[in-house]
């Protein structure tokens, strides 16, 4: 449980040594150099922008490319989808992909130009499919669908909805007696209940008639098409005949590189870690001889960075104090369990320096609770062996996903421990398959709660839960005390803490023996004498201190005692606080009672029909409602574990504000190099 | 038949159908801002997915405490206890009331925030733990609701 601590480092080398220097602290990747802060007069920057980009965009078209040969070749590799595993390769491997790295961009282009081709024929051969499929009612016309324009007639093509006979479209077209417009009418087909004609009129006439027309559903025919149908459907097919071959032969093209594709994700990963050397190459000052950097080491790799530089490219390496208001990066190390909750306490915000990492305190809790709201012992085993397997069969996924793989595992195992205090597995899945397949009559449970089972006392629960509760909370204001005596606050830690801690301890024993408190337990619990007799004293004594001292900071006496009031008011705060974590409960009875309800249904329905089918009916509605009730629950825990975290656990002490620890390294999204470091 | 029997009908009724109100207009407001975020971005399916959910558990509350009813009352165990006074029925409409309602609020006011959220993941997709934790807030009231509706419901003696 710390903070890792930093120290701040600049280097001064000689030009020459440059590419030694970068590529050892890349290789290192303990380094995180911050060059922007740097102004020293008479230095100036490279622009490497150009280079950077270069790269880039190539380890782009590589990564294309690969994924597009993965599409051609669909072999097995393990790993692939959800859980993408680096590939570990030797350094000589490497090295031999790098040396033919212009060769194989070369070959990762024409997959993409081709892959484009292939693009383009598509279209174009659906283009030419909708064509055929439109010109095909005409193909009997025998004439362009441009049809022949003279000076006075005009020709139309079109279609209408509807079976027609030739007079009934005539006398449609012709208008009526008063203005008459005539019209000729040819019927070419009919089909689908569509009726293909082309109608003849006088130049004159023609919007009259093709509006009379329209009125009944008439389409003119769309189209730039100006030879024959017939001719024209049989271009098309040979367009799409053409078309095929070519994108025929551009996959060959692009299957006769099938094997290349992990050579493309190396190269990849090693042209964008040249893009990375280069952005900082940009950003580096430099005279005419020599170059500066600046950056934080943690401290215990300090004097073996300060040695390697010096020794191997003859840097000058100081130790630097860093400047007023420099906010250092945050390394987190905690130990093998807790390291597994970094990625929960990252999204809300890392520790500054300075202060304390609750990550080792808040993993045990969080496990604890994540238990106790999903609570069913088949679920659990579940979800670790799920984890367990995937963790085993992939061992480089990258690490923020493995953490969150082995959080789950824990997680699982603290869910299946409060599923068998609870007596739940499968909810009441034991009984409902011995009284529906075995006759089981009895009304004990099969599967007995070590503990209890929370329906038949939640009330129970609840005081549990609320327990629960203050200890996290009581924790949390320790974390803060312990904060405060390390920065040597004792009066704080006096005024602040322990205050409180004698105030709500106090007011706890007031409560515990009083009326309300037996009611709603069931159960009177009577303190010793002493101690009742303390706890008013207790509850007054912390008010009275809270009261004088937490406005400490003001002079006006008024304003103290106003703000000392506030913070007393604060309490209403702790009762709310407490109150929430009886979503520890209401979790874990739903997931229970709706384990229970899809038992209860999948039991029913089996009765019905009985037999073998009643038991393939028992299975099908028992896996669904479970996978369901899993994942909805997961969600459910997942959430609001993190909410009590984050909001009353984090609300008692946690401030965020620190910022990730970046070091400067190799950028390998696919690949694991495989060497021996030198120390 | 008696009175009783059906007002205790009427509260699972009420459970099941406000909550279910609630979640799905909730979850649908939020999908709405899930599909324009993934029309942008892919990459955020999940995290959007996750957001989109959040407001769906209302429902599965109402669900929870109807189906607690139906088994007090004795209808799914095929035994119902169409008998029942007038009083222990209003007793049972009462006590789904809380889930129901707070069910129906809270749904599409989780929705809401939900939607809210996940533009948080349009601009800043590493934002995601705090993101989440907007609409969980909401849900702390069903969470309480269902907790009354809960306990009142398994305490009620037929």
């Amino acid at each position: 449980m710390a903070v890792v601590k930093m120290q701040k480092l600049s280097v001064c080398a000689s030009k020459q040594n440059r590419k030694a220097v970068l590529e050892l602290l890349q290789r290192l990747g303990i380094m995180e150099i911050r060059t922007e802060e740097m102004d020293i007069p008479g230095l100036v920057r490279l622009d490497t922008a150009e280079q950077c980009s270069r790269f880039e965009r190539a380890a782009e078209n590589l990564e294309q490319a690969a994924g597009i040969l993965g599409a051609y070749a669909p072999e097995k590799k393990k790993g692939q989808g959800l859980f993408a595993e680096r590939t570990v390769i030797g350094r000589d491997r490497f090295a031999s992909v790098l040396k033919e790295g212009k060769q194989y961009l070369c070959h990762a282009k024409e997959i993409l130009a081709a892959e484009k081709e292939i693009e383009d024929c598509k279209g174009r051969i659906a283009g030419a499919e909708d064509l055929q499929l439109r010109l095909a009612p005409w193909k009997d016309l025998g004439m362009p669908l441009s049809g022949v324009q003279t000076k006075e007639t005009c020709f139309i093509p079109g279609m209408i909805p509807g079976e027609w006979t030739k007079e009934a479209l005539i006398r449609i077209a012709s208008g009526t007696e008063e203005a008459p417009h005539p019209a000729e009418i040819f019927i070419l087909r009919e089909e689908n209940r569509m009726t293909y004609l082309v109608c003849l009129c006088f130049r004159k006439d023609a919007e009259e008639t093709e509006e009379a027309l329209r009125e009944k559903g008439f389409v003119r025919f769309a189209g730039e098409t100006s030879g024959d149908p017939a001719e024209e459907g049989k271009r098309a097919a040979e367009e799409i005949r053409r078309m095929r071959e070519k994108i025929a032969d551009m996959q060959q093209q692009i299957r006769q590189y099938g094997e290349e594709d992990e050579a493309y994700r190396i190269l990849s990963d090693a042209y964008r870690t040249r893009a990375e050397k280069y952005r900082l190459l940009g950003t580096v000052p430099q005279s005419e001889s020599v170059f500066f950097l600046e950056g934080w080491v943690p401290a215990d790799q300090a004097d073996r960075l300060t040695r390697l530089l010096e020794e191997e490219c003859g840097a000058l390496v100081e130790p630097e104090e860093p400047e007023k208001g420099e906010i250092e990066p945050t390394l987190l190390k905690n130990n093998r369990f807790s390291e597994n909750v970094e990625g929960i306490l990252e999204s809300y915000g890392l520790p500054q320096h300075g202060r304390i990492d609750p990550t080792a305190v808040m993993s045990v809790f969080y496990v604890f609770f994540f238990g106790m709201m999903l609570s069913d012992a088949a679920y659990g085993l579940l979800m670790s062996i799920l984890c367990g397997i995937v963790l085993w069969k992939h061992r480089h996924l990258e690490s923020g996903l493995q953490k969150m793989l082995r959080l789950f595992f824990w997680c699982g195992l603290s869910t299946a421990f409060w599923g068998f205090m609870y007596g739940s597995f499968f909810g009441d899945a034991p009984t409902v398959i011995a009284e529906t397949f075995f006759g089981y009559t009895g009304t004990a449970p099969i599967l007995a709660p070590i503990w209890f089972e929370p329906l038949t006392d939640p009330m129970r629960l609840l005081l549990f839960c609320m327990l629960f509760g203050v200890i996290h909370l009581f924790t949390g204001l320790a974390l803060k005390g312990w904060e405060a005596i390390r920065e040597g606050d004792y009066v704080g830690f006096v005024s602040d803490i322990c205050a409180w801690f004698v105030f709500l301890i106090g007011l706890l024993l007031m409560l515990i023996p009083s009326a309300l408190f037996s009611s709603i337990a069931g159960m009177t619990i009577t303190l010793p004498g002493w101690l009742s007799d303390a706890a008013p004293v207790m509850a007054g004594a912390g008010a009275a201190v809270i009261l004088l001292m937490s406005g400490r900071r003001k002079r006006n006496w008024g304003l103290r005692i106003a703000l000392g009031l506030y913070d007393i008011y604060g309490v209403t705060s702790w009762l709310s606080d407490v109150l929430s974590y009886s979503r520890l409960l209401a979790l874990g009875l739903a997931t229970g009672a709706i384990a229970s309800v899809i038992n209860m249904m999948a039991g029913m329905v089996a009765g019905i029909f009985g037999g073998v089918l009643g038991g393939i009916v028992f299975v099908v509605i028992f896996l669904l409602g479970h996978t369901l009730n899993i994942g909805i629950n997961l969600l459910g825990a997942y959430v609001h574990t993190n909410r009590l975290q984050y909001v009353e656990f984090f609300g008692k002490f946690y401030d965020a504000g620190g910022e990730p620890f970046r070091p400067f390294r190799t950028q390998n999204r696919y690949t694991e190099i495989k060497e021996e470091r030198r120390s | 038949m008696s009175m009783g029997f059906v007002m205790a009908l009427v509260g699972a009724a009420l459970a099941a159908s406000l909550a279910g109100m609630g979640s799905a207009w909730g979850v649908g407001v939020a999908g709405q801002a899930a599909a324009g975020v993934v029309s942008e971005d892919p990459k955020q399916f999940a995290k959007v997915l996750i957001l989109q959910l959040l407001p769906g558990t209302q429902g599965i509350y109402g669900l929870l405490v109807a189906f607690l009813t139906l088994s007090n009352i004795g209808l799914l165990g095929g035994n119902p206890a169409l008998d029942m006074g007038l009083e222990t029925g209003l007793a049972i409409l009462a006590a789904c009331l809380p889930i129901a309602l707070v069910g129906l609020m809270s749904g599409y006011h989780q929705g809401r925030t939900s939607a809210a959220a996940i533009g948080i993941i349009a601009r800043k997709p590493d934002q995601f733990g705090k993101a989440m934790l907007f609409p969980a807030m909401v849900e702390t009231y069903a969470i309480l609701a269902l907790l009354v509706s809960l306990l009142s419901v398994s305490f009620i003696q037929i």
